[in-house]
């Protein structure tokens, strides 16, 4: 049974992270990199580190995402082909 | 942002707070302490700088956040070298039935917050150093200009 959602976690993590970096849409990139820290950070409470999925999930889910976010919006949303 | 946004973001920044506090009070005994819980308190400062913008004027409180980031600081190396009397980061409040004196029991944590001796304080001035730390980052990012280049 655990088996089962370990497999399923790091398969989404895999999969939140090649949607991340295949996108052209920086902001759902962002959204994806948030996903896959949330999936992380619960992967870690399952290997039983607790303090570093409260780390994790602070830091990666919140407070990156809130960056980048103000990141885009100072630049531009949409990632140029070929640069 | 839209009313939705805000609203939201201006009902959800006490309870955030409060969470931090929460994970900062309780790190000597529950998983957590200083660094994850002044993140999560960081985090309510950019979702309210995220949905409610800022102004130019804003400028002092990055200078306000920078203030209480040397205070943590300050406090943590002050606590420190209060236990120079035997070593560095000695813990002199431990087993002294002061402030924090008592010792954390074994077995099950029965969530005495009363424990640790100066690792409480430590945790809390780590708390505030991450706190208006990671705010003035998220600040200085906010308030930079945009340059024109082309």
């Amino acid at each position: 049974m655990i088996d089962a959602v370990h497999w399923m976690l790091s398969a989404g993590i895999i999969a939140a992270a090649v949607m991340a970096l295949k996108g052209r849409d920086l902001l759902a990139s962002v959204i994806y990199l948030s996903a896959m820290s949330l999936m992380l950070s619960l992967e870690f409470y399952l290997l039983q580190a607790p303090d570093v999925a409260i780390a994790e999930a602070a830091v990666g889910t919140g407070l990156s995402t809130a960056i980048y976010i103000a990141a885009i919006k100072k630049t531009e949303r949409m990632e140029h082909e070929g640069t | 942002m839209s009313a939705i946004v805000k609203t939201v973001s201006a009902f959800m920044t006490v309870p955030m707070m409060i969470f931090g506090l929460y994970v900062i009070l309780h790190g000597h005994l529950t998983p957590g302490g200083g660094f994850p819980g002044g993140a999560v308190m960081a985090t309510a400062v950019a979702m309210l700088i995220a949905a409610f913008g800022l102004s130019q004027s804003d400028a002092r409180k990055k200078d306000a956040f920078s203030l209480f980031e040397s205070i943590g600081l300050l406090a943590f190396i002050a606590m420190a070298f209060v236990g120079l009397q035997s070593t560095f980061f000695a813990n002199v409040l431990a087993g002294h039935g002061w402030i924090f004196g008592s010792s954390v029991s074994y077995g099950p944590n029965p969530g005495y917050l009363e424990t640790g001796g100066v690792i409480p304080i430590m945790n809390f001035a780590v708390g505030i150093e991450v706190f208006a730390a990671l705010s003035a980052v998220m600040l200085a990012i906010m308030l930079h200009r945009r340059e024109k280049h082309d």
